[in-house]
């Protein structure tokens, strides 16, 4: 156990977590946007940025990657860290400046018009947080896509940018993604995941007649699992 | 292609952690990274090929695209620069009838260029299949290139 403050609060908290964590146990709220539990912090966002105090040194790490320390003094709202927080969400805004949600955030810390023209980037809803990726790879276990290219370019795509032939279909990086970015259509008896180009039949159920998951997730799945054939024969509500 | 390339990857013994040389090695014998290739490397040694088409668009210094047999790397650092690299660059790219970042139509030759070599007292310099070659006029560049077969 180790003891350090929050914004000037004592708390004590395991030498291996992070301060992201301890300060949500805590009630303290620090805004993120590529963090997700069930997921390997990543630090991408930066918008979790806080100010920490190492005896005479202060500066300003990500708080979900950032272990906390015995002594370690934490601000999460500094005037520093309010504008550094600012300016990450400006970038971010002249990235995405049609996206909801990102313009929600912004909105909440007093931006209202994006400062910066992006240049040599067309709008945009992806943040490059690599939630999607990470997912596919951590709990999926599928790594049907991945970050690729560098720089500005870099983007969340299929190998060669053709159809994703890993993928199962089970939408996990449409649901995990921050901003929306993921575009996820289930039309009647096909699920369609336009980001990585691909389609899939859904699974009909026997006793409702619903269409409910993609056919290769459960054959996925069964495999994993060692499941009897008929397994899901019927879907979870009918079961 | 499917020896070439298994040979690679036995010569590092199909660890994991040397992805990135293996992928240099394939790069050394194609002058790129053939597609086939890239699915052979995650197939052998079970990387998704997700992670390893990351790796072969994160680094510059591979390409996708067919490259030609020679490399031409033109210095525009700034020393190179003042003393008219972006003329012999010209002069190249006319020569050629390529861009910078192109490869000509007989797949002899892809141009490309650096941001200084460190070899600023050669200047202008450029760079073909790791050779360097200083002091080069537009005059010179014609019978340089000839050089290559
Ligand atoms: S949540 Fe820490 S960088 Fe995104």
């Amino acid at each position: 156990m180790v003891t350090f403050t929050i914004n000037e609060r004592e708390l004590k908290a395991e030498k291996d977590q992070t301060i992201l964590q301890v300060a949500r146990d805590n009630g303290i709220d620090i805004p993120t946007l590529c963090h997700n539990e069930a997921l390997e912090p990543y630090g991408a966002c930066r918008l979790c940025i806080v100010e920490v105090t190492k005896g005479a040194r202060t500066r300003i790490v990500t708080s979900c990657l950032y272990p906390v320390e015995e002594g370690l003094k934490v601000k999460t709202d500094s005037p520093r860290i309010t504008s550094n927080r600012k300016m990450i969400l400006e970038l971010l805004l002249a990235r995405c400046s049609k996206n909801k949600v990102i313009r929600e955030l912004a909105s909440q810390m007093g931006i209202e018009q994006p400062s910066f023209k992006p240049e040599y980037l067309e709008d945009n809803d992806c943040i490059v947080c690599g939630l999607c990726v990470r997912a596919c790879e951590q709990v999926v276990g599928v790594s049907a896509i991945s970050l690729v290219n560098r720089g500005i370019t870099k983007e969340p795509a299929a190998p060669f940018l053709e159809p994703a032939m890993d993928c199962i279909g089970c939408g996990s990086c449409f649901y995990i993604c921050p901003t929306g970015a993921i575009k996820m259509e289930d039309r009647k008896e096909t699920r369609i995941i336009y980001n990585w180009k691909v389609e899939f039949k859904l699974k009909k159920c026997k006793v409702c007649g619903n269409y409910w998951a993609p056919e290769k997730q459960l054959d996925y799945i069964k495999t994993k699992w060692n499941l009897p054939e008929d397994f899901f024969d019927t879907c979870p509500t009918c079961k | 292609m499917r020896d070439k390339v298994n040979a690679i990857i036995n010569k590092y013994n199909g660890d994991k952690g040397q992805l990135v040389s293996i992928l240099q090695d394939i790069q050394t014998e194609y002058y790129y990274l053939p597609k086939e290739a890239l699915i052979q490397v995650s197939e052998t040694m079970s990387v998704p090929v997700s992670r390893v088409y990351d790796i072969a668009t994160f680094f510059r210094a591979f390409s996708l695209e067919p490259r030609g047999k020679h490399l031409i790397n033109v210095c525009l650092g700034t020393a190179c620069h003042v003393r008219g690299a972006a003329r012999i660059l010209e002069k190249i790219e006319r020569d050629l009838t390529i861009k910078r970042g192109g490869t000509s139509k007989d797949r002899k030759f892809t141009l490309e260029t650096v941001n200084c070599m460190g070899a600023c007292a050669l200047g202008p310099v450029i760079k073909i299949d790791g050779e360097y070659f200083g002091q080069i006029s537009t005059e010179k560049v014609d019978s340089l290139l000839n050089q290559f077969e």
